[in-house]
C-alpha cells in the first residue's frame, strides 16, 4: 500500500482509501437523500408545493431558529450547549420594545437587538468558562432569568409601536421573491461554513470538542474559543430577535417560547455530535432544510403542527439509531471473521 | 456543637443550609403577613409543590447516572390525558383503576426512553428531547387537540387530589408516601446506592459488577412511571387536560434538582436535599402574591436563584474533590 507510513513500530495510514461508496455513507447525504424524498412525496401530495412563491415563503417559518442554529453547531461540537437562545431573544425583544417606545430609530433599534444578545452571550461565556461551570446548567438558569426579566419589564403588556422602517427586515423580498430572513440565513451559513471548515479557528474548534486537555496542551485558548462561540450565540439570536420582532411587529414575554430544543434538534439531525467533536455546517443546513419542509408540506396538508413534532422527535431518534446499530453489527461480522480466521490458522 | 462544626455543617452539606434558608424565609414572610405562617397556608404551599418534588426526585435518578431526561413533562401531558380520556369513556371505574393505568402509562414512555439509552446507546439527551416532541405531540393525536374539561371527567377523578385525610389533601399525602419510598430506594437497597456508583464512576461501577444497562433502564422506566402519576395527579387536581400541560416544565424540574445540590456531572445528590430545592421554588412562587409582588417576579427570582445554587455546587464539588474521606467519617456516613 502507497498511502501508509511506516516507522521501526507503526505503520500508520495516511487516510482512508476514497471510494464513490464512501461520499453515500456520509450523513448529509443521508440527510440530502432523505430531503429530496421529502420534496418527491410532498410534490405528489399537494399540487401548491412546487409553487416558487409558496416555497419561498415557506422559509419564514424556519429562517430565524437556522440562524440561531449555526453557532449553536460550533458551541456543542466545543462539548458545550446553550439552552437559553430562545430567553435572549425574549430579553432582546423586550430591550428593542423599550427602545422604540423611547423613539429610538431603525439603525439604533437593531444595534440594540444585537448588542443586548451579545451581553447575554458574554454573560453565558463568562458563567461557563470564567466559572468553570458546566454549560447545561448555566443556561438553564439563565435560560430563566433572561426571560424572567422580559416579565418582570413586561408583564402581561406588548409592545406594538414599531417604526414601519423595521418591517422590512422580517417580512422583505429580496429579488422580489426570495425573503430577506432567508438570504441572510444562507450568507451566515456561508460565513460559518468556511469558518469551521476552511481556517485554522474550525480545525482547533473541532480540536478542542474532541479532547480539550490535550487542546489546551497544544496551546490553544480553549476557554477563550468556548466564550466567543457563547457570544455568537447570543448574537445571533440577537439578530433572531431582530427579525422575529420585525416579522410579527409586537413583542410579549412568551416570544419564541420553546424554540431552545428545536434549534438543538435540528443541530443534532443535522449530524453534529452531542458529545463535541464532530459535525459540518452543511449537514446543519440540509437538517434546517428537511424540517422547514416536511412543516411545510404538513401544512399544506392541513396537518396541524404538533403533529409534525412527533414527525420530527421520530426522525431524530430513527437517525441517530441507524449509524449506532449498523456500526454494532458490522463489529460484530469483523469478530466473527477475525475469530474464524483464528480458528482455521 | 461548636461554631466550627455548624460551618462546617452549613457549608459542606447542601440540606441543612437550604433548610435553614427555607425557614428564615418563612419567618420573613410571616413577619410580612402572619396568615401566611398558619398551618393551612403552609400546606397549600406543600401541597402546590408535592408534583414538583416528586418530579425532582425521580429527575434526580436519572442526573445522578450522568443522564438528563427533558421528556418528564410532555410524559405528565400524555399520561394526564390518556388517564383523563380514559375517565370520560369509563367513568365508573374506581379511582385506583385511574391511577394503576397512569402508572403503567408512565412506565411504557420511560422504558421506551430506557430501551434508547441503556440498549442502543444513544445520548440520554438526545433520546429525551425526540421523545419530548413525540409525547407532545401525541398527546395532541390522542386528544385531536380537544379539551378534556371539568364536566367531561367523572367526579371521583377529579376529587381525589383534593379531598382531605387527616386534614391534609390526598395529593400531599401521595407525596409524602412516594418520597420516602424514593429516600429507602436510594440509601437502603443495592440498586439505588449503585446509581452513586454508575454516576461517580462508571467505568469503576462495570468492573464491579453493576449492570449498568439494566440500571439505567430501570431509571428512565422509574422516571417515567412517576411522571405518570404526576399527569393523573395534574390533570385531576386542575380539573383540565389539553395539549400544553406542564409545557416547560421540565426545566423547572432540572432546576430543582440544581438547588438541591445534585451535580449534572452524575453521583452527587439526595433527595431530601432536592425535596428542599423543589420546595424552595415552590415557596418563592407561592410568597410573591402574598408580599404583594408582581408574579412576574417569579421567573426572574427562580433564574437568579438556579444561578447561584450552580455557583455554590462547583465550589462545594471542588471542595470534596480535594478533601481525601476521613477514616471517622468514612466509618460515620
Amino acid at each position: 500500500m502507497s498511502a501508509t507510513r511506516e516507522t521501526e513500530r507503526y505503520t500508520v495510514a495516511d487516510k482512508a482509501k476514497w471510494s464513490v461508496w464512501s461520499i453515500f455513507q456520509t450523513w448529509e447525504v443521508i440527510l440530502l437523500t432523505l430531503l429530496v424524498f421529502v420534496f418527491i412525496v410532498n410534490s405528489n401530495t399537494s399540487p401548491y408545493f412546487l409553487n416558487t412563491y409558496n416555497l419561498a415563503d415557506a422559509t419564514f417559518n424556519f429562517s430565524e431558529k437556522a440562524i440561531i442554529a449555526l453557532p449553536m453547531a460550533l458551541v456543542i461540537i466545543m462539548r458545550d450547549i446553550d439552552i437559553s437562545v430562545a430567553s435572549i431573544i425574549a430579553l432582546c425583544s423586550m430591550l428593542m420594545g423599550l427602545g422604540a417606545e423611547a423613539g429610538i430609530g431603525v439603525p439604533g433599534l437593531i444595534m440594540i437587538g444585537l448588542a443586548g444578545g451579545v451581553a447575554a452571550g458574554m454573560f453565558n461565556g463568562f458563567l461557563v468558562t470564567g466559572l468553570g461551570l458546566p454549560a447545561i446548567v448555566v443556561t438553564i438558569g439563565t435560560f430563566t432569568l433572561f426571560r424572567g426579566i422580559a416579565y418582570v419589564v413586561l408583564g402581561d403588556g406588548a409592545v406594538t409601536t414599531y417604526p414601519a422602517g423595521l418591517r422590512f427586515f422580517g417580512q422583505g423580498y429580496v429579488f422580489g421573491i426570495i425573503p430577506f430572513e432567508f438570504i441572510l440565513f444562507l450568507l451566515l451559513a456561508m460565513v460559518f461554513g468556511v469558518l469551521l471548515h476552511f481556517t485554522v479557528i474550525g480545525r482547533r474548534i473541532y480540536a478542542i470538542g474532541n479532547n480539550p486537555i490535550a487542546a489546551r496542551f497544544t496551546g490553544i485558548a480553549v476557554n477563550r474559543y468556548r466564550f466567543v462561540a457563547f457570544c455568537l450565540v447570543g448574537m445571533m439570536a440577537g439578530l433572531a430577535a431582530v427579525l422575529l420582532t420585525s416579522r410579527i411587529g409586537s413583542t410579549r414575554p412568551n416570544i419564541a417560547l420553546g424554540w431552545e430544543l428545536e434549534i438543538i434538534t435540528m443541530v443534532v439531525l443535522g449530524g453534529v455530535n452531542i458529545l463535541g467533536g464532530s459535525g459540518t455546517i452543511p449537514g446543519v443546513v440540509i437538517a434546517v432544510l428537511l424540517v422547514g419542509m416536511v412543516t411545510f408540506g404538513f401544512g399544506l396538508l392541513n396537518i396541524p403542527g404538533i403533529i409534525m413534532t412527533v414527525f420530527i422527535g421520530s426522525l431524530l431518534i430513527i437517525t441517530i439509531s441507524i449509524p449506532i446499530l449498523v456500526q454494532r453489527l458490522r463489529d460484530r461480522a469483523r469478530l466473527r471473521a477475525q475469530q474464524a480466521e483464528v480458528g482455521t490458522d | 456543637m461548636t461554631a466550627s462544626d455548624l460551618r462546617a455543617l452549613l457549608t459542606r452539606r447542601r440540606e441543612p443550609a437550604l433548610a435553614l434558608l427555607i425557614v428564615v424565609l418563612v419567618v420573613l414572610i410571616g413577619i410580612r403577613a402572619p396568615f401566611f405562617v398558619s398551618i393551612d397556608s403552609l400546606s397549600g404551599v406543600l401541597t402546590d409543590t408535592s408534583i414538583l418534588m416528586m418530579l425532582a426526585c425521580a429527575e434526580m435518578l436519572v442526573i445522578l447516572t450522568r443522564g438528563i431526561d427533558l421528556s418528564l413533562a410532555a410524559n405528565v401531558a400524555f399520561t394526564g390525558m390518556a388517564v383523563a380520556l380514559l375517565s370520560m369513556s369509563y367513568p365508573e371505574l374506581p379511582v385506583v383503576a385511574y391511577i394503576v393505568s397512569a402508572l403503567l402509562i408512565g412506565l411504557v414512555l420511560g422504558a421506551f426512553n430506557g430501551f434508547f439509552v441503556a440498549i442502543i446507546g444513544i445520548p440520554p439527551i438526545v433520546v429525551t428531547l425526540g421523545t419530548l416532541s413525540m409525547f407532545r405531540g401525541l398527546v395532541f393525536v390522542i386528544s385531536g387537540g380537544e379539551w378534556v374539561n371539568r364536566h367531561e371527567m367523572p367526579d371521583i377523578y377529579q376529587m381525589f387530589p383534593m379531598e382531605t385525610f387527616l386534614g391534609l389533601p390526598h395529593l400531599l399525602w401521595v407525596a409524602v408516601t412516594v418520597i420516602p419510598m424514593f429516600w429507602l430506594f436510594m440509601n437502603h437497597t443495592k440498586a439505588g446506592r449503585s446509581l452513586y456508583a454508575i454516576g461517580g464512576n462508571p467505568q469503576a461501577a462495570r468492573y464491579v459488577g453493576i449492570p449498568i444497562e439494566a440500571r439505567l433502564f430501570m431509571v428512565y422506566a422509574i422516571a417515567g412511571m412517576i411522571a405518570g402519576l404526576c399527569g393523573y395527579l395534574w390533570t385531576a387536581r386542575f380539573a383540565v387536560a389539553y395539549t400544553e400541560i406542564a409545557i416547560g416544565f421540565e426545566l423547572v424540574v432540572i432546576a430543582a434538582c440544581v438547588i438541591g445540590g445534585v451535580s449534572i456531572a452524575g453521583g452527587v445528590g439526595t433527595i431530601p436535599g432536592v425535596v428542599l430545592g423543589a420546595l424552595f421554588l415552590g415557596l418563592i412562587a407561592n410568597a410573591l402574591p402574598v408580599m404583594g409582588w408582581s408574579p412576574f417576579w417569579k421567573q426572574a427570582i427562580s433564574g437568579a436563584v438556579i444561578l447561584i445554587a450552580v455557583v455554590l455546587n462547583s465550589r462545594s464539588h471542588k471542595r470534596q474533590g480535594k478533601l481525601i474521606v476521613r477514616r471517622d467519617e468514612a466509618t460515620a456516613s
